[in-house]
């Protein structure tokens, strides 16, 4: 008897029991369950949740493992400075010292994130007696990826519990809620326990333990640095890359472009809220650059070297890049329509590049603005849905008439 | 017979439990979300609201056939203006500290929808006792409410309750904080009172699925 069938019978003997869901959702996770539909249409894309989240969670392992790599490199920074030239597939970059830090540092908070997020789904399914929903999947992947390395397991378990109960259990589960799952975990954590998820002491592992001792390191974000107008030594091609501070998996705007295209060729990720985003926050981008061009505003600010800022070089640091490819393009939270999902994405790049100048308490914009556009995203399908009547009720009269 | 008959010991039981001004009715949100991050300061605020509502149900009921109805908001507004004045005042007087801490929300209560609510629902067609009763029946309600949305946002958020630090000292790595545990700066802030009311609604409606709306 191979696996499928032990699965499907322990799946049948529970049936009925509080076990069902529990059981149920293994078989399901693993094989198609031996069900057949009862009555109705017999034909059922392949599609399903399923596989639109594996969908998901694909392009997100290079961007892990690359983290892995990057906790481990930016330690060594802190201790012996930053190595000249590097490039992609530098040796001081991917060598296996890196690797073992990072991924010991790495894979408990992926576990943490998985076992609680996903102890939750099931609770939540055994009271409501509805069948496990796979929408955790992506979120626990995504949670360890857009916090600090540093994150205490038992804050990241009850940001968790945060998160999936009140962001998204309350309104219903999976497919129901209002705000992305993972950015509200994320900004419960920003707004409960501030010193750890801002400052130099953070995104460095081992930086907040060692602070005061003789051998206190530390990294600044590049936004960090240009909030308080400080130098870095990072190139263009360094961000680009990946190898600076920041949240665990933010940082490499290559591989997020690479997972931005698998998203978009798959049609998993729509590509009309990625652009619009970026073309959003160029655009701000644009405009304050051209406030600095104009002298309307001196080096004395405390703003300028955010907004002299080479505009596209928004989109290579801090969590842009990777909110708008893996978080704006949530199909449950975005806007449905197409021409709502120009408006959503545009206002989202827009908005993060507005925030994250204006505001140095939030150096990071990108996750406020996309919870901003996730409470407004059902507003502006609503107009965008209410002038199509409209038009087609001129249309109609016009006709008649 | 007691010295309340079973109809009235209702009006002070109903606001408690299942006709609450705040998770049922949705009335007085803003002074809940406002003060609740200390203890305290909700109590006090409670005692005040007590105050204002039992005195200002008792005077409205009394004027209850001489207010004009045309004018009854400002009459209303008039007397609940007064009662809070008075509290105001004696919190200046006595509890300086504390004044400051409650600041403009003590004069707020002028604006509370509950003591508005309770004139124009109750005192205006019921007796002075009755009408008593039904605002101290409220206020017991609201203060219910504000101590346990108090509790739990002064003891996750600061770690204290009526400014005791019962979790240990966060600074000098006492008590739990020995063991890495921090303050929820998070409950400090307005939103989580808000989630902290919802909560209490969300359980209270599961307790009794009569309150929960078919729509």
């Amino acid at each position: 008897m191979g696996l499928k069938d032990k699965l499907h019978n322990i799946s049948e003997k529970t049936k009925g029991t509080n076990w069902e869901t529990t059981f149920g959702a293994i078989h399901t996770l693993f094989y198609t369950p031996k069900e057949t539909t009862h009555s109705g249409g017999h034909l059922r894309g392949a599609d399903d949740l399923k596989r639109t989240m594996t969908n998901v969670i694909l392009p997100l392992i290079p961007v892990l493992i690359f983290a892995m790599f990057n906790v481990g490199f930016q330690q060594d920074v802190a201790i012996n400075g930053f190595p000249e030239g590097m490039s992609f597939f530098s040796g001081d970059f991917w060598n296996f010292d890196n690797f073992s830090v990072g991924a010991l540092k790495l894979l408990p908070l992926i576990i943490v994130s998985y076992v609680i997020g996903l102890g939750i789904e099931v609770i939540f399914a055994t009271i409501n007696k509805h069948e496990v929903e796979e929408g955790y999947f992506v979120t626990g992947m995504l949670v360890p990826l857009i916090v600090p390395i540093d994150t205490p397991l038992w804050m990241l378990a009850v940001a968790v519990i945060f998160g999936v109960v009140i962001g998204k259990e309350v309104f219903g589960g999976t497919g129901m809620n209002i705000l992305n799952p993972a950015l509200t975990i994320r900004a419960f954590l920003f707004f409960a326990y501030p010193t750890w998820m801002s400052g130099d002491k953070v995104w460095v592992t081992g930086a907040k333990a060692m602070q005061g001792t003789p051998d206190a390191i530390s990294g600044e974000t590049i936004l960090g640095s240009l909030a308080q107008g400080k130098e870095f030594v990072y190139s263009t091609w360094d961000m680009f890359y990946g190898f600076v501070p920041g949240s665990v998996g933010e940082t490499s705007a290559l591989l997020i472009l690479l997972g931005g295209l698998y998203l978009i060729f798959t049609k998993v990720g729509s590509w009309r809220i990625m652009l619009s985003a970026v073309v959003g926050a160029l655009v701000m981008g644009l405009i304050f650059n051209a406030v600095v061009d104009a002298g309307w505003i001196n080096e004395g600010s405390k703003f300028y070297s955010l907004m002299s800022t080479e505009f596209w070089h928004h989109l290579l640091i801090g969590g842009l890049a990777f909110g708008i490819v893996f978080m704006a393009t949530d199909p449950v939270t975005a806007s449905q329509t197409n021409k709502g999902k120009w408006i959503y994405g545009f206002l989202i790049g827009f908005i993060s590049i507005l925030i994250r100048v204006f505001n140095p308490a939030y150096p990071e914009g990108v996750m406020l603005a996309i919870l901003l556009m996730n409470v407004f995203a059902p507003t502006i399908d609503h107009y965008i849905v209410q002038g199509n009547v409209k038009k087609r009720l001129k249309r109609l009269k016009a006709k008649t008439a | 017979m007691g010295l309340l008959s079973k109809k009235d010991l209702k009006l002070i039981t109903d606001p408690l439990a299942d006709n609450n001004p705040i998770t049922i009715q949705v009335l007085g949100i803003c002074s809940a979300l406002a003060i609740t991050a200390e203890l305290k300061a909700s109590i006090v605020m409670s005692v005040a609201v007590l105050f204002v509502m039992g005195l200002g149900n008792l005077t409205i009921s009394l004027m209850r056939n001489i207010i004009p109805s045309k004018i009854r908001i400002i009459a209303q507004l008039i007397v609940v203006a007064t009662l809070v004045i008075i509290v105001d005042l004696v919190l200046k007087a006595f509890a300086y500290e504390l004044s400051k801490t409650l600041s403009v929300f003590v004069g707020l209560i002028i604006t509370n929808c509950i003591i508005m609510g309770r004139f124009e629902a109750f005192a205006l067609a019921n007796g002075p006792l009755r009408s008593f009763i039904d605002g101290i029946g409220n206020a017991l309600g609201y203060a219910l409410i504000l101590i346990i949305v108090g509790f739990f946002r002064e003891l996750l958020g600061s770690g204290s309750l009526l400014g005791f630090k019962v979790l240990g000292d966060s600074i000098e790595k006492t008590g739990v904080y020995a063991y890495g545990y921090e303050n929820n700066g998070f409950m400090l802030l307005a939103p989580m009172a808000l989630i902290t009311v919802g909560i209490i609604i969300w359980v209270q409606r599961s307790r009794n699925e009569a309150l929960i709306e078919d729509n």
